[in-house]
């Protein structure tokens, strides 16, 4: 595949947030402010170009059938690393990140391109594969909080833009105004795709979801879940 | 102790909502919740995972990891207890309790990677919680993935029949309805002071 291809393949085409719908949680839940937005999205991406990197070099020795476990290792080990970093260096990001530091090892994004990317490409194709899909990322995390920023706080990266005699709508930097702002935005890209006649099905079902190797496909096997296959939605 | 234990389960389950205010577990609130029947089933076993993962991670890192100067192998030493306690349990229930297997087995791996279970193992370290504390803040935490849970599978069964514009319908206008459900539970904010006096 075309380098360049690979690099931009994140941003939009496969923007893991709204296209893809992975790593649900963070974007929801740190975009309060644009600079968590932002952090949050850098610390994603450092530590998935780190583990797409490594992954991919340990392709050939790590055996089939404990890929998945070896894989959470290598993610885990450099969500540590970041954690001590952060603590050290920007103690006020991480105070604003909190428990959903730790969190980026279950965040799908990450896994979900071990699987489906570094597992099957070279180290260089991994690392600018890592790149792009943690720009994109960080982009769509940036979006979110500048929104809700600017409609719930009146400010954007603490510069206040609108003027205080005009009150902001608080609820936007509370989780109902991010359900609610993830919702606008998504239904904005549909609209968008349904235009340019490319729209994507986003999946919930185990198509869409990059542990269904490690669950052999169960929640197909949920009763309920066989209609359900339609939508998108991970976390 | 028994009314910091109540403010603590109770608050976990309104105010602190791990779904609907907290964000975590997002994901199965979103595809399981389509129906009543497999929402409740997944809740069940979300809460008995999650109540046994702080059950077995808060001594590990109390009397293993502290002594030793080893906090910060935290997150490395509870992605692993994790994933190995549900395929020990799934392989227990599965070989002694077959009805059990039977109702959540089908959800287990589900949970392995599921933010909700590591999320309530850090955040009772985090907030400094004993062991009992731990517990029952874990416990309360997974009933209110359960009432998140099982509101929204009803929610859902009227956005079904509903019609949005095109490009909302599925997932954008169901995150619009967890909006609305979430909004209802900012009305919970401030009941745990005002019924128990605490905190």
């Amino acid at each position: 595949m075309n380098k360049v291809k690979i690099l931009t393949n994140g941003l939009i085409k496969e923007n893991p947030s709204l296209r893809l719908v992975l790593g649900t949680c963070p974007t929801l839940a740190v975009t309060t402010l644009a600079v968590n937005g932002l952090g949050m999205g850098l610390a994603a991406t450092f530590v998935l170009i780190c583990s797409n990197v490594v992954i991919s070099l340990l392709r050939k020795v790590i055996p089939d059938k404990v890929r998945l476990p070896a894989y959470i290792t290598v993610i885990a080990a450099f969500v540590t690393v970041l954690q001590m970093l952060v603590k050290a260096y920007m103690p006020s990001l991480d105070a604003a990140l909190g428990i959903y530091l730790p969190l980026i090892v279950v965040n799908c994004i990450i896994l979900g391109r071990a699987e489906m990317f570094a597992s099957k490409h070279n180290p260089f194709e991994s690392a600018l594969d890592g790149i792009g899909m943690g720009l994109g990322f960080t982009l769509t995390l940036l979006l979110m909080g500048s929104i809700r920023e600017i409609l719930g706080a009146g400010s954007i990266f603490g510069v206040r833009i609108i003027p205080e005699a005009v009150d902001s709508m608080t609820v936007f930097i509370t989780p109902p105004g991010g359900f609610f702002v993830f919702g606008v935005l998504m239904a904005l890209v549909i609209f968008i795709e349904n235009k340019t006649n490319n729209r994507i099905e986003r999946k919930i079902g185990c198509e869409g979801c990059p542990s269904a190797s490690i669950c052999g496909g169960s929640c197909e096997k949920v009763p309920a879940k066989k209609d359900a296959a339609k939508e998108g939605g991970e976390a | 102790m028994a009314i910091k234990l109540a403010t603590i389960f109770f608050s976990m389950i309104l105010v602190n909502n791990y779904v609907l205010v907290q964000f975590l577990g997002i994901c199965p609130f979103l595809g399981v919740s389509k129906k009543l029947d497999s929402a409740f089933g997944m809740s069940c076993a979300v809460v008995f995972v999650m109540a046994l993962a702080t059950a077995v991670t808060w001594p590990i890192y109390t009397f293993v990891l502290v002594p030793n100067d080893l906090q910060y192998l935290q997150t490395i030493a509870y992605i692993l207890i994790i994933a190995v306690l549900v395929q020990l349990v799934e392989i227990i229930l599965k070989k002694f309790m077959p009805p059990l297997y039977n109702a959540l087995g089908v959800y287990l791996p589900l949970i392995t990677t599921n933010c909700a279970v590591l999320g309530v193992t850090i955040s009772v370290i985090d907030e400094g919680y004993g062991f009992a504390e731990s517990l029952v803040c874990a416990v309360g935490a997974g009933f209110g993935f359960m009432l998140a849970m099982v509101l929204f599978a009803g929610v859902r069964r009227r956005l079904e029949d509903a019609k949005p514009p095109k490009c909302f319908e599925g997932l954008p206008i169901t995150l619009v309805a967890a909006s609305m459900v979430s909004l209802s539970f900012m009305g919970f904010g401030g009941i745990i002071e005002n019924i128990f006096g605490a905190v």
